[in-house]
């Protein structure tokens, strides 16, 4: 009968963490593979609308971002609830649109400079004006290829 | 003796926890952003702008106002019914013009065809983005419909289909450039005019 060893009541078996290591790298290759690099930390409120008839922008080095929405929360007191334009990692003015557009595409290499998109995150709840604005300051400075950059879905979900 | 030769396991115990500062580096660092959107081209500045003469009937108009409503030939249309109210308009083919493709009413207040016809949006300042956003949505899918209709019809594909295989790494130069010439054919029959500019109206 000493073949059965008895086991000693309140005592649980240790749970097996050998496997731990897989999830884990699991988890790490999924975030690896579907995010990507923040270039700058927003400033602005930036909830994208949706839409469905949209193109996919192909090389991230020929975008140039430009950020619009309400200051977010912490940034409400200094710079009101107001839509603003984000450049880079700062607020900025609409005049100043111009010029930032300039200098990104100084940047960049000779062979792209032609080729170059201007990429709009704008807040669903910040107005046109400020868009049209901004579209304006683009055409002066002939940076004429926009890309609206939207999430993917059902844009009747825009509505409120 | 063969007990002294065995290699010693390497205990794996912090594996989970190194494996574990590199997820949060990397919850940090990255977002999930999204590259996709609308296309649009602006229309240059340099030069200037010459005066169009367009006939009436081939200009839609779409304005959306301060108070997010939709106004579509001077009358409240419901977002909901501008993609087929824009098909419509684009897909009506006039009688002279003989627009042999289009599968429309052929109205006389209508486009003469889709190459002439033209849609003029304009957007209040107050008008929200994400609604502006919907209704360059709207216009789009109308295209793409009509597109696609007739890319069906011609070359038995898809238009977004083409257009997709197109920009894949996958295709050859030769069906490359069979694609793509059978894009801008599509593109020629129904080429997308939206204008954003102000347009002004004799009367």
């Amino acid at each position: 009968m000493g073949k059965f060893a008895k086991k000693k009541d309140g005592d649980l078996p240790a749970v097996s963490t050998a496997s731990l290591p897989d999830i884990v790298f699991m988890l790490l290759f999924f975030f690896m593979t579907v995010t990507t690099m923040k270039d700058s930390s927003l400033l602005v409120e930036n909830t994208l609308p949706n839409a469905s008839e949209i193109k996919k922008l192909e090389k991230k080095d020929r975008v140039i971002y430009i950020y619009v929405g309400k200051p977010t929360q912490e940034y409400q007191k200094v710079f009101g609830t107001e839509p603003k334009i984000q450049l880079n990692d700062k607020f900025a003015s609409v005049d100043e649109v111009g010029s930032f557009i300039l200098a990104e595409r100084a940047k960049k290499p000779q062979e792209l400079q032609n080729v170059l998109t201007t990429a709009m995150k704008v807040d669903k709840n910040a107005n046109m004006g400020l868009i049209t604005d901004i579209k304006q300051q683009l055409r002066k400075v002939n940076a004429l290829k926009v890309n609206y950059t939207t999430y993917e879905g059902d844009a009747f979900r825009n509505l409120q | 003796m063969s007990r002294n030769r065995e290699i010693p396991e390497v205990n794996a115990g912090s594996m989970a926890d190194i494996a574990f500062l590199l997820l949060i580096f990397f919850l940090v660092t990255t977002a999930i952003e999204t590259d996709m959107g609308l296309l649009r081209k602006l229309p240059s500045k340099e030069q200037e702008t010459p005066i169009v003469e367009i006939n009436e009937r081939n200009v839609f108009r779409v304005n959306l106002n301060k108070r997010n409503q939709l106004l579509v030939e001077e009358a409240i249309l419901n977002i909901t019914d501008l993609k087929a109210a824009t098909i419509s308009f684009l897909d009506n083919g006039g009688v002279l013009t003989d627009c042999s493709y289009c599968e429309g009413l052929r109205l006389a207040t209508s486009s003469d065809s889709p190459k002439e016809a033209i849609i003029t949006f304009s957007s209040d300042r107050e008008a929200s983005y994400g609604n502006y956003i919907q209704v360059q949505n709207e216009l789009t899918a109308a295209y793409n419909e009509l597109r696609n209709r007739e890319s069906l019809r011609l070359y038995g594909v898809e238009y977004l289909k083409m257009v997709k295989t197109y920009s894949s790494a996958k295709v050859s130069l030769e069906e490359k450039l069979i694609l793509e010439e059978r894009i801008n054919r599509i593109r020629q029959l129904y080429p997308l005019r939206i204008s954003e500019a102000e347009t002004t109206f004799k009367s």
